[in-house]
């Protein structure tokens, strides 16, 4: 715990400075019809709405956490599919690149064609779709970058190919299934947000950013963006919390995320 | 002892054997041409030749790793891929090939798991294997936190501890200084008179498969051929062995086979 603190000093004293300099430079400036508020004003309306935004953030993060489960088990089952199998690697993985040309947020009107305006599931196919594709790419490249001497070694042991999936790919590809993880936790909550502007429930952060900004409350807005970073954030930290437990070989690299 | 290998048994054949890769296309390399060899059982054999003159493709066809174009591989008696599935042998190659996220008594216990080993009996397999190659202090590390001749040592451990009858070794210090070098090779014999197992040792030192050996086999490249079958009769190896005259004329005669080879391309 200690050494998390540590690390994570500097980041804190860059980030504190930043909002210092964000804060005096608004306030000595003065800048005319500029909608950027300050730090304190954002804090102040977080406090003062704390009720909407914590209900909102909690709607949107229902959505971020179901459709993440489901996105990445669906990039880790496919991975595991086409690196076993050569007819799913070659019908399965040119889909997913194709899946992955769909620019997905362009989808979301459609989406909400399909499932209905209020209803969230229109966005948590959003966040699934983006999430499966980095997960996807990367536990793929970890099942099946083993090397010669390790497949060798196997083969000599007389180890079946599950025995090989089981006992070798499979941990081979953890650290870049974490790097994925890392990647999607940050990706299902843009995904999620982005997906409410255009539907889903009313009250989840998407649209109380939309309604604020709609109606010129822009710090409100933001104090909605600060409690979507902080889901990020918290998601991001969870994953590296979790890549600690499965993966105990591996050196203390990025201590700064704890 | 050394020397005559005839009267024992014959734990390796190899009879006429080619290897062919990639047979009619343009890119066709004949790594193995008729190739004869036979290695007793419990004799310690050497393959030397410059870099791609088909040691390794000689092993891994021991290994039933890959399989000959022509010609047959006998191994304890039945086909090569028998033997594997047998796991009549173990295995160690220039690289460890220890994995990662297993400690070293885990990546010990691997094979023994594969085995159907019950868990407390690979536990005290792996704790004798640990002792056999002095490592037992550092059981619970994980092989990033072990030294490059300490992670060898442990991947000789994991080859021998389903007790296979053979070990086939692929340039296994190629990777390691000259002194751990050293170190590794007085301990490989010390484990071979006391385990008595058939090895077969790739390298391209000279003074290595001088020093190991009760025979050097000397190849040549394209396409790989036997060229030579040196007996080293030095007995029992020690200390003074490395200095002998003795050692530094079988240094002498294998240098000039492999040189004559060169002559002759
Ligand atoms: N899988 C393979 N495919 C094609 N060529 C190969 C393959 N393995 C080895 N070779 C070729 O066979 C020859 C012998 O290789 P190898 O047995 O690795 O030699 P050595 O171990 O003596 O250096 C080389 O020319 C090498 O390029
Ligand atoms: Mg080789």
């Amino acid at each position: 715990m200690r050494r998390v603190f540590r690390g994570a000093a500097p980041a804190l004293v860059f980030g504190s400075v930043g909002l210092i300099v964000w804060e005096l430079g608004l306030l000595l400036a003065k800048p005319d019809g500029f909608v950027l508020p300050r730090p304190t004003e954002i804090v102040g309306s977080f406090v003062d709405n704390f009720t909407v935004i914590w209900t909102a953030t909690v709607n949107t993060g229902y959505i971020v956490i179901t459709g993440l489960i489901v996105g990445v088990l669906l990039g880790v089952v496919w991975s595991l599919l086409v690196s076993r199998f050569r007819l799913a690697d070659e019908t399965l993985t040119p889909l997913a690149i194709a899946l992955n040309a769909i620019p997905i947020i362009a989808l979301a009107p459609i989406f909400n064609a399909w499932y209905g305006l209020l209803s969230p599931t229109s966005n948590q196919a959003i966040v699934v779709l983006l999430v499966f594709f980095p997960v996807f790419i990367n536990t793929t490249k970890g099942l099946t970058s083993v090397g010669a001497t390790e497949l060798d070694l196997m083969h000599s042991y007389a180890a079946s190919k599950w025995e090989i999936t089981k006992m070798v790919r499979i941990p081979n590809a953890m650290p870049l299934f974490f790097v994925s993880l890392k990647i999607a936790s940050s990706l299902a909550v843009i995904g999620a947000i982005v997906a409410e502007y255009f539907g889903g429930r009313q009250d989840a952060l998407g649209q109380f950013i939309v309604q604020n900004a709609a109606s010129s409350r822009y710090t409100e807005a933001w104090a909605a963006v600060i409690a979507g970073s902080a889901m990020g954030i918290i998601l991001y930290l969870l994953s590296g919390g979790v890549e600690r437990i499965v993966t105990p070989w591996r050196p203390d690299v990025d201590v700064v995320v704890g | 002892m050394t020397g005559s290998d005839t009267g024992s048994k014959v734990a390796v054949s190899i009879e006429s054997v080619s290897k062919v890769f990639n047979r009619g296309k343009p890119n066709e390399v004949r790594a193995l041409d008729d190739i004869n060899l036979d290695i007793s059982e419990g004799s310690f054999v050497s393959l030397i030749g410059p870099s791609g003159c088909g040691k390794s493709t000689l092993l891994r066809l021991m290994a039933a790793l890959t399989h000959p174009t022509g010609g047959s591989v006998t191994v304890n008696g039945k086909s090569a891929d028998k033997a594997r599935l047998d796991r009549d042998y173990g295995m160690a190659f220039q690289t460890s090939g220890l994995f990662e996220w297993r400690t070293v008594t885990q990546n010990i216990e691997l094979p023994l798991q594969l085995m159907g080993w019950e868990k407390a009996d690979r536990k005290a397999r792996a704790d004798e294997m640990l002792e056999l190659v002095k490592l037992a202090e550092f059981a619970t590390h994980y092989p990033r936190e072990l030294s490059g001749g300490m992670q060898q040592r442990v991947a000789i451990a994991r080859a021998l501890a389903f007790r296979p009858s053979l070990l086939l070794m692929d340039e296994p210090f190629g990777a390691l200084d000259e002194m751990t070098r050293e170190h590794m090779q007085t301990e490989v014999l010390d484990i071979w008179a006391r385990t008595g197992k058939t090895v077969v040792f790739v390298t391209h030192s000279i003074p290595e498969a001088v020093f190991l050996s009760q025979r050097v086999i000397v190849m040549s490249p394209r396409p790989g051929r036997i060229t030579a079958d040196i007996e080293v009769p030095l007995g029992v190896r020690g200390f003074e062995t490395r200095e002998s005259n003795r050692f530094f004329e079988k240094v002498t005669e294998v240098r000039e086979a492999l040189r004559f080879d060169k002559g002759g391309r």
